[in-house]
Formats: structure tokens, C-alpha cells, sequence
């Protein structure tokens, strides 16, 4: 049993293989839920395949879209997991980093461009959703306030100040009832399709926009930080032992302080793809659970900025094939989408050890073997 | 062989005119919420429903789940030709502009906002109205001389529900106290039937005794704390009179069914307007339910002085004030 637990099975079982059977596992279920409510599982997967992957209607370029969105809150959720916080507050975080967006732009979207807004609204939103995270993470550093309880109900108190803000001070200046005016059409990043128009490519209306790059480059700055840095190494040891990191000299309450800062800064950048770029105005409750999803992200990708991309372009392929689903065979009721999206998060998260354990230790039993027969000890 | 070719061809012709103009391909989007909130949506959907029955014509419709579906899913549907395409909730008002925009031909109908496009009719409720009427009932069925308001989220449209049924209340006896609460400030407060529960419990002991829920499915909540206490609440938008006889003692219908069924047959009937409807009372659209299940509860004289509020009110004799002209409830 010790040689088992010394030996990892290989990396692609751990990373590849593994996810693609929890993945069929919660697909074969899905099935059987669709085959319930007399619809032809095969059909329905195949439409959110093509809704999700196609170019011909914008199928891709939406994933896309939402796989941006998942990109940020997913590693908002992964940043404060190392250091062993659990943030459940990505969706008020990303909220608040709405407001910035709509001061930003309501304030100065007539007389700059966007080479000149496009930074601040990039500055404003990570600001303002990393004071948003910053506040639980003091309440947990000095006051032993549970971070768990404090995120969530800062979420509570982001949506009750957001519709306040939305309907009492924003709206006013040109909106409709609860959301902003549009920002100037000069002061917004270009949607993919207009570029691609101007181009001479004909590309389908999308909500996919630059912002997809800045996603990815916070993939690899967090890779970074986490990895190649002496702060990633501090939140790394706190998360796996304050008292250990504590003795090791880490001032372990300034680091789950930074921590939550970052964490919440990344949550906040959510809403430079959604509010400055996607929508292009401050719309009530435009987070629509992307900060919740954030937490499925990170678990399904392994806290790793790799695993996160990948997981959020599965994440995002679910949405955009949920639509196209929901659009295609009207028995399948959005509730429907949400089983077959739930299923497979439960499968990947909550579930994980049902498949991962059985098939870990194959792997480990025979390179176990392996090693044996090669140095000639017997059995 | 030729006027026989001729004829065959005529009545082809003329056969696919009859089915190209009853073949209409008509679509509601609804708001999030979904489209059995019992409430606005579901109301879309029962009309839908109606003109399928009547006319055999099938729909498509589709559930808004977050932003990002709006545009997409309305560029869609005017992309494969649907239209009319009934849009319900005032939150889609700036996707349609866009859409409409990019498809003059196709028929849009906008609920409970307004955009100034020659291709999208905008139909509006005049709520105030209908709360007026309800918030009157409310205080001459009042023994306490306390009525109570349920909203559900906390939105311009809720207060505007708020304001009509406070100035009914006053109008009646203007010593009437109005208590009035707001369920929350996120989209939940329109499925929280525990915290309106709650509400109501609160404003009960505070010596209401009727209660109006704006409140979608909170209402459901709202209602039962009523039955508990054995006194009277107010049902809203759709006719829920029928979820507790004797407790329900009226509801404030505003009928989006209508609405959708007429936007469909006017398609049907090559009779399809544009611009902006405000509807109310006087257009039937809004009105106040009494049927079988509330009728016990209301004297001959009640229905009579609650039907002469309406009819001052459709001539103008009464003035109820909008919330949203002035953004206050000052009157």
C-alpha cells in the first residue's frame, strides 16, 4: 500500500483521461433525462455540439464569449483555493466591478477613446472587485470571520447596493429602468464579428470580443504568480499549513489579505468582458450566476490555469449548447439545460473520486508491477 | 391542355397564398423568470397558447436564462423569419431596439416598455390604475383602517404598483395607514414565498388585515400567511383568486395574454400596427377579477362603488398619479 501511494499514475490519466470518462459518465446520464422526456438523446447532443462548435450562426465565437467570463471568475475561485480560501463571493465581486465600468465609461466615454478608457476600465474593475474581496479576506485575517459566510453575504450586499446604485443613480442618466445607457460606440472594444467585417470576413453575430486575451493572459500571470514567485510560494504554504508557514516566518494574515485582493481583483475583471465589452451598458444582475459557475470551474480544473482554460471552454460550449438546444427542441425547457450542465459538474466536482480513485489505482497497480518486473524483485 | 395547365397553376398559386398568409410564424421571448412564473411570463404563454387552440398555428418561444442569450436568441428568430416576435419584460427593451433595427420587415411587440421603431408596437399597462382600484377595495373592506403592499423586487415598475394602491387606500379613507414592504433587491425576491410570508406576518401584527402582493411567486407566500391569519390578500397579474376562495378577495389582472393573442391575430390578419399602446382600464386590459371564488366576500354595494371608481377613473374624473412621471410618490 505504500509503494501504491508513492507511485502517481501518469499525467495524461490524470489530466485527460480521467475528466473525458467523468465527462461521459455525465453525459450517458443526461441521456437517460432526455430520453425521459421522449426526446432522442442522440439529436440533442448533436444540436449542442454544433450550437456550441459551429462558425456558420456565431456557435463558436459565443462559447467563446462565456468561456471569457468563466476564465476570470474560475480563477478568481483556483487563486484563493491555494491559499486554502474558500471565495464563494466571485459574484459580487465581478458585480461590483460593473460599477467601475459604468463609472468609467458614463464619466468619460465622450471624450476619450478607447485605446485611453479601455486600461482604466481593465484598472477600475480589478480595483474595485479586489476591494470587494479584500474586506472578507480582513474580516478572516484579523477577526477570524469564516470566509465562506463573509463572501457570501458580501454577495448579498453587492446585489442590494448594485440595484440601488442601478436604479437610483444610473438609470437617470439615459438608461432604461434598471440598467445604463449604452456606452459610446467609439469608447468600446470592437465585438469579434466587426472586426472580422472590417476585415473583409463574414462572421456571425457573436458577444466574443478582445477581452477573451486578457482572460488568457491572467491565465498565464496567475500560472506565474502561483508557480514561479516567492508570494505564489507564501500562498501556497499558508493554504496548506498556516501554522507550519506561520513558524516558517510567512505573515500568514497579510497573505490571505493579498490573497483575497487578487482573487477578487480577477472576479472583478469579469465585468470589463460582460459590461465594457459584451453588452456594452451596466445591466441589473448581469453576472447570472458566473461568479457561482466560477467554483465548478476551478474544481474541474484542478486549481491549475491549464485546466481552468479547458474547463471553462467546456463550461462555455454548455451554455452556448444549452441555447442552441433550448432553441432547437422546444420540449427541452431551460430547467432541462441546467440538469444536463448540473449533471456534469456533479460527475466532475462532487463526485470526482467515484471514477478518479478506481482508475488512479489501476494505473498505479500496474506501473507498480512495472517497476517490479523491471528490477527483478519478486512479488 | 393549356387553359388546364393554366387553371392548375392558378389554384396552386392561390393555394400557396392561403397558406403563406395563415402560415405565419409567430414567437414570444420570455423574460428570466420563465414561463411558468404563474404571474407575467406565464400570462405571455397562455395567450400563445389560445392562439394555437383557435387558429391550429404552432409558435416557438424560448426562456431567457442570462445576458448573453438576449441578442443572439432575438437576431435568431428575426433571422429565420418569425414574426411577430412578442417580447415580454422591460428588460429586453435595448436588444429589440438593435434587432429591430437590422429587421424592418419583421413585427416586434414589446410589453412593458417603450421603443420608437416604425416595425415595433409597444404596449404599456397602465398598473396605477388597477392598484387604485385594488388599494380601494382593500381599505373599505378594511376593519382596522391598515392595508398592507407586498412588492417583490425593489424596481421603478413595483413602486409605480405601490404608489396606485397607496393613493386607492387614501382615497377611500385618508386616514387608511399603508404599510408597505419590498421582498428584496435581487431577482429572488420574485420566488421567495418565505419572506413574504414573513412580510405579511409582520404587517398582520403591525393591524393589517388585507394585504396586495406585487411579488410574483413570492405572492404564493403572501396568500397563505393570509389564510393562516384568516384575513385577505390581493393576488396580481394573472386572475388567483382561485388559489384560496374566501381569503383571495380580488386580483389585479393585467392581461399580457391578450395582448400576445391580438398581436398574433393581427399578423394572421395582414392588420398588424405599430407604435406605442397604453393600456388600462379603460381598454379592459387591466381590470379587477371577480368570479365565483371571491364573490362571497364582496357586497352588492362593494362591487358597485368599486365599479364606480373604475368608471371615474376611465373618464377622468378621478386622476391617479403615475410613479414614473415623477419618480415619487407625491400626489
Amino acid at each position: 500500500m505504500s509503494q501504491l501511494a508513492a507511485v502517481e499514475s501518469p499525467r495524461w490519466v490524470r489530466i485527460g483521461l480521467i475528466p473525458l470518462l467523468q465527462l461521459v459518465l455525465a453525459l450517458a446520464v443526461s441521456s437517460l433525462v432526455v430520453l425521459m422526456i421522449g426526446e432522442d438523446p442522440i439529436r440533442a447532443f448533436k444540436i449542442m455540439i454544433q450550437g456550441a462548435i459551429s462558425t456558420e450562426f456565431g456557435g463558436l465565437s459565443n462559447t467563446l464569449y462565456y468561456t471569457t467570463n468563466f476564465i476570470f471568475t474560475g480563477l478568481a475561485v483556483a487563486v484563493a483555493s491555494h491559499a486554502g480560501l474558500f471565495n464563494i463571493g466571485g459574484e459580487g465581486q465581478a458585480y461590483v466591478g460593473g460599477l467601475a465600468v459604468a463609472i468609467v465609461c458614463l464619466a468619460l466615454d465622450s471624450t476619450l477613446n478607447v485605446w485611453l478608457i479601455a486600461p482604466l476600465v481593465v484598472v477600475g474593475c480589478a480595483a474595485f472587485g479586489a476591494f470587494w474581496g479584500v474586506i472578507p479576506g480582513y474580516l478572516q485575517a484579523k477577526r477570524g470571520s469564516h470566509i465562506v459566510v463573509t463572501t457570501i453575504m458580501f454577495n448579498f450586499i453587492a446585489m442590494a447596493f448594485m440595484s440601488y446604485a442601478l436604479v437610483v443613480w444610473i438609470s437617470p442618466l439615459g438608461g432604461n429602468s434598471t440598467d445604463s445607457r449604452y456606452w459610446a460606440a467609439d469608447a468600446v472594444l470592437p465585438k469579434w464579428h466587426e472586426m472580422a467585417s472590417s476585415f473583409g470576413m463574414n462572421a456571425s453575430f457573436s458577444l466574443l470580443n478582445p477581452v477573451l486575451l486578457l482572460a488568457l493572459a491572467c491565465c498565464v500571470l496567475v500560472w506565474v504568480l502561483i508557480w514561479r514567485t516567492r508570494l505564489g510560494y507564501a500562498i501556497r504554504t499558508v493554504g496548506s499549513n498556516p501554522h507550519a508557514a506561520t513558524y516558517a516566518g510567512i505573515n500568514a494574515n497579510r497573505i490571505i489579505i493579498i490573497t483575497m485582493a487578487i482573487s477578487g481583483a480577477l472576479a472583478g475583471m469579469m465585468a470589463v468582458n460582460e459590461v465594457y465589452a459584451a453588452q456594452g451598458r451596466l445591466i441589473l444582475n448581469f453576472t447570472s450566476g458566473f461568479g457561482f459557475m466560477g467554483i465548478a470551474v476551478a474544481l474541474m480544473g484542478r486549481n491549475h490555469p491549464f485546466g481552468i482554460v479547458l474547463a471553462s471552454l467546456l463550461f462555455g460550449a454548455l451554455y452556448q449548447g444549452g441555447t442552441e438546444l433550448q432553441f432547437e427542441i422546444s420540449s427541452i425547457s431551460p430547467q432541462m439545460v441546467l440538469v444536463i450542465q448540473g449533471l456534469v459538474v456533479f460527475f466532475t466536482g462532487a463526485l470526482d473520486r467515484l471514477v478518479r480513485e478506481p482508475v488512479e489505482s489501476l494505473f498505479q497497480r500496474r506501473a507498480i508491477v512495472a517497476a517490479n518486473a523491471s528490477t527483478g524483485v519478486a512479488k | 391542355m393549356r387553359t388546364a395547365f393554366k387553371l392548375a397553376a392558378g389554384i396552386a398559386m392561390s393555394a400557396i397564398a392561403a397558406v403563406s398568409q395563415a402560415q405565419i410564424k409567430p414567437s414570444v421571448i420570455y423574460d428570466m423568470g420563465g414561463k411558468f412564473d404563474r404571474s407575467f411570463n406565464q400570462a405571455s404563454y397562455t395567450g400563445a397558447e389560445a392562439f394555437k387552440q383557435e387558429t391550429g398555428i404552432n409558435y416557438t418561444d424560448f426562456e431567457i436564462t442570462n445576458e448573453g442569450q438576449r441578442e443572439q436568441v432575438m437576431l435568431r428568430f428575426a433571422q429565420r423569419g418569425f414574426s411577430p416576435i412578442v417580447v415580454a419584460g422591460f428588460q429586453q427593451a435595448p436588444i429589440v431596439e438593435k434587432v429591430a433595427r437590422q429587421f424592418p420587415k419583421v413585427h416586434f411587440v414589446l410589453i412593458d416598455s417603450v421603443v420608437d421603431l416604425p416595425n415595433v408596437r409597444s404596449v404599456v399597462f397602465k398598473e396605477h390604475e388597477g392598484s387604485f382600484l385594488v388599494g380601494a377595495l382593500a381599505a373599505m373592506k378594511s376593519k382596522t383602517e391598515a392595508v398592507g403592499f407586498i412588492g417583490g423586487m425593489d424596481i421603478p415598475l413595483i413602486r409605480k404598483f405601490g404608489c396606485g394602491y397607496e393613493q386607492g387606500a387614501k382615497y377611500i379613507d385618508k386616514d387608511t395607514k399603508v404599510f408597505a414592504n419590498m421582498t428584496g433587491a435581487t431577482p429572488s425576491a420574485w420566488n421567495d414565498p418565505t419572506k413574504g410570508g414573513e412580510l405579511a406576518k409582520a404587517q398582520f401584527d403591525n393591524g393589517v388585515d388585507v394585504i396586495f402582493a406585487a411579488a410574483g411567486g413570492t405572492g404564493v407566500g403572501v396568500y397563505q400567511a393570509a389564510v393562516d391569519a384568516d384575513k385577505y390578500a390581493i393576488g396580481v397579474d394573472s386572475n388567483q383568486n382561485y388559489l384560496h376562495p374566501g381569503h383571495m378577495l380580488t386580483s389585479m389582472v393585467k392581461r399580457v395574454d391578450l395582448i400576445t393573442k391580438k398581436a398574433f391575430e393581427d399578423e394572421m390578419n395582414g392588420t398588424f400596427t405599430s407604435g406605442l399602446q397604453v393600456v388600462g382600464l379603460k381598454e379592459g386590459d387591466i381590470s379587477w377579477a371577480l368570479d365565483e371564488h371571491n364573490k362571497d366576500l364582496l357586497s352588492k354595494e362593494d362591487i358597485k362603488r368599486v365599479n364606480d371608481i373604475r368608471d371615474a377613473i376611465i373618464a377622468g374624473d378621478i386622476k391617479v398619479h403615475n410613479w414614473e412621471d415623477t419618480q415619487s410618490c407625491v400626489y
